[in-house]
């Protein structure tokens, strides 16, 4: 016989739940209480309750196994309204408890009380309100089934304070199974739109594969690689895509859209087969949609029916894991025989032309300041292409984007759907949790590492040694970037002034501060900061103000509308 | 633009409703009736509504609605041969010689009055929107002093049943 609050902890253990990230209050003592009296589920106290989802988050990114929360009522649960919108953006299984007023209060506008149900309404895959404590087991089941099967994403459930009351116990039985009859995510794509769809790519003689998160959520970039090596074709990731395909592979043209590179920009826009896995032609990637590759056939395997032409009509849907279609896909691939890769030789050879155009460059200024890009390469140079990167938003995620080149799926952990600043330090905490041998560093700026700064406290409580690269160039890089280019340069709020001591900001919480003002001091910093193995190395690096992130789409143009630097467009 | 009859089967729990309203004006879909109540199986409920968009909309629509969890089947009734219905109460003026011409109203569209004073009768009317519509437009609008609708209800012709 168990009480509510200890059928929870009891629940999360029969899960299988390593770590639960949360902030204790009133409407989740109980909870606390019989956390307090086991040992097998973790919970990480971090210091503000976003940093809860984007831990738990980072955690599930880098592992594919949901991440959990649990958070108090009123505040605590709005706290967490952030984490679970850029959970929900991006796809990511997560579950989230979250403490409620006790049930015969609710409505009476009690202390701490809000309606959290309500409020997260639009941001969960699917929410549940424990209204009989005996609920408790097969909602937590059901939570965690839904928040990891099909497109995954974050569930919440809400618990009234009396029903995890200690004095009421019940049976407890943890389902090990749960059917819902309105609820069946799809297992198999159809046989025949994938034969179709691999005649098109046989016939095809400018194909481009272009991949998205769902592959790398999904576990299919082992089936992604060996179907675009199968039919040399070239593969460009999106933003959330990338590792899905190695970064230094000859057969991939580096990240597409508002940022891609132009070699990719231009495939797309050139290409006459696109063969689009686990992505959602979103408008960072299509510019216009209108003008989306005019001479393009769309295959599109995509888990969610939604996501298949609703910005771009798809020629060849394909609902499905993305996994399984991409095999069978192969399967089909290998009976057909060895495919002609002289087919696309001419392509190639286009492609080639464009890559020696090259949009990926940058101008440096040997007496002038650092570069952001530079220390991008340090990193990737001081990390031998190897550390998980998480990111913040702005200038730096779009460097850290460019220039790291990553060759592992889930080795990069960014919010690129809901664009939430405060992300990095956080995600990094849960990637590090996941990985505690690996090397984690956060590109961040010094915009976005204070709107989450408090958790260099979480880290040093648990000996956390993530590298924080502060990319700092004194201002909101991208809003000064888009001031400058559409605002006539007038910066309206984009820049900051009476900046912390980071060095002494990082040294007061505890851990190693550094500030690099200098190129020719960059690498050794790097070196010096990655083996200090056990320590969270905070450094402080300064670049050019100036600096812009190119290519750039040209709004309201095709994929192939770019500004490759300030005075260069296509 | 077409206008279309959404019909949903769902698991009849709190908060079910609340989704499918929800969807719609946080994706900036328009509901033009709504209709919900339970149906013979006491654990699912039946909603109804009217909405207007062309092809691609009401695929998106369709869709979104099909991946809310507690949604168990959908159908557009306007897609196949169906029957629609609604029910309207509506009181009118009904003095002097109007009293009269209310009536011979009423009972060209096949109305009932269901109550009545010395000045007012209440009518009740059955049918499709088109109808009701024309019913009001008949009756006058100055005669009409509140209308009551209960939005489409509809189910499709023949043998085809939504159901588990």
């Amino acid at each position: 016989m168990l009480s509510g609050a200890e059928m929870v902890v009891r629940a999360l253990q029969d899960e299988g739940v390593e770590y639960i990230f949360g902030y204790p209050g009133g409407a989740v003592l109980h909870i606390y209480d019989a956390l307090f009296q086991q040992d097998k589920v973790n919970h990480i106290l971090v210091r503000h309750e976003q940093a809860a989802t984007h831990a738990a988050d980072g955690y599930a990114r880098s592992t594919g196994k949901p991440g959990v929360v649990l958070v108090t009522s009123g505040p605590g649960a709005t706290n967490a309204i952030t984490g679970i919108a850029t959970a929900f953006m991006d796809s990511i299984p997560m579950v989230v408890l979250s403490g409620q007023v006790r049930s015969d209060w609710i409505g009476d506008d009690a202390f701490q009380e809000t309606d959290m149900v309500g409020l997260s309404r639009p941001i969960v895959k699917h929410s549940f309100m424990v209204r009989d404590p005996r609920q408790i087991p097969e909602m937590i089941k059901k939570a965690f089934y839904i928040a990891s099967t099909g497109r995954p994403g974050p569930v919440l459930v809400d618990i009234p304070k009396d029903h995890t009351a200690p004095h009421n116990t019940f049976p407890y039985e943890y389902p090990k199974k749960v059917k819902m009859r309105s609820y069946a995510p799809v297992t198999r794509g159809h046989s025949g739109q994938i034969r179709k769809a691999v005649d098109e790519l046989l016939k095809a003689k400018r194909p481009v594969i272009y991949s998205g998160g769902g592959v790398v959520q999904g576990d299919a970039s082992e089936a992604l690689t060996a179907v675009a090596r199968k039919l040399n074709f070239p593969v460009t990731n999106t933003l959330m895509g990338l590792g899905a395909f190695p970064g230094t592979d000859k057969q991939f043209l580096g990240m597409l859209g508002m940022h891609g590179t132009y070699e990719a920009n231009m495939s797309m826009h050139n290409a006459d087969v696109i063969l689009a896995a686990g992505a959602r032609l979103d408008d960072r990637v299509t510019n216009d949609a209108k003008k989306f590759c005019p001479g393009a056939k769309i295959i599109h395997i995509d888990i969610d029916p939604a996501s298949i032409s609703k910005n771009v009509a798809a020629h060849i849907p394909i609902v499905g894991p993305v996994k399984q279609v991409l095999e069978e896909m192969l399967t089909m691939l290998e009976e057909s025989g060895e495919p002609d890769h002289k087919s696309v030789d001419r392509w190639w050879q286009e492609i080639e032309g464009w890559r020696k155009v090259h949009g990926m460059r940058f101008e440096t200024n040997e007496q002038g300041p650092m570069k952001p890009q530079q220390v991008v390469q340090a990193l990737y140079k001081a990390t031998n292409g190897e550390a998980y990167v998480s990111s913040d938003v702005g200038q730096h995620q779009m460097f850290a984007a460019q220039y790291y080149l990553y060759d592992r799926p889930r080795q990069w952990i960014n919010s690129g759907g809901l664009g939430t600043m405060g992300f990095g330090l956080p995600a990094a905490m849960g990637v590090q949790f996941a990985h505690p041998e690996a090397v984690v560093a956060c590109v961040t700026g010094e915009g976005s590492i204070q709107m989450n700064i408090q958790e260099l406290s979480t880290c040093l409580q648990y000996g956390l040694p993530i590298k924080i690269i502060n990319i700092n160039n004194q201002a909101l890089g991208m809003v000064r970037q888009w001031q400058d280019m559409q605002y006539g340069g007038r910066h309206s709020q984009s820049y900051m002034e009476s900046l912390p001591d980071f060095v002494k900001l990082a040294e007061s919480y505890g851990h190693v501060g550094m500030k690099v003002e200098k190129f020719e001091d960059l690498d050794g910093a790097m070196e010096e900061a990655f083996a200090l193995k056990d320590r969270l190395v905070f450094m402080d690096i300064y670049v050019d103000p100036t600096e812009h992130v190119y290519p750039m789409h040209i709004a309201d143009g095709s994929m192939r509308d770019m500004w490759l630097s300030k005075t260069e467009r296509t | 633009m077409m206008r279309r009859i959404i019909s949903i089967l769902m698991e009849n729990e709190p908060g079910a409703l609340s989704r499918v309203v929800g969807l719609f004006s946080q994706r900036g879909y328009n509901i033009e009736t709504l209709t919900v109540a339970p149906t013979e199986d006491e654990t699912l409920s039946r909603l109804t509504m009217t909405t207007t968009g062309d092809d691609k909309k009401i695929e998106q629509i369709t869709k979104h609605l099909n991946k809310l969890i507690e949604v168990v089947k959908l159908v557009d009734l306007t897609e196949g041969a169906h029957i629609e219905r609604e029910i309207m109460l509506m009181k009118v003026k009904a003095t002097g010689a109007q009293r009269a011409e209310v009536k011979r109203t009423v009972d060209i569209f096949r109305g009932q009055i269901v109550d009545v004073t010395s000045t007012v009768y209440t009518v009740q009317l059955t049918g499709t929107t088109d109808k009701l519509e024309a019913f009001i437009n008949a009756i006058g609008e100055t005669q009409v002093l509140e209308v009551v609708r209960s939005g489409v209800s509809g189910i499709s012709r023949g043998e085809k049943v939504l159901s588990l």
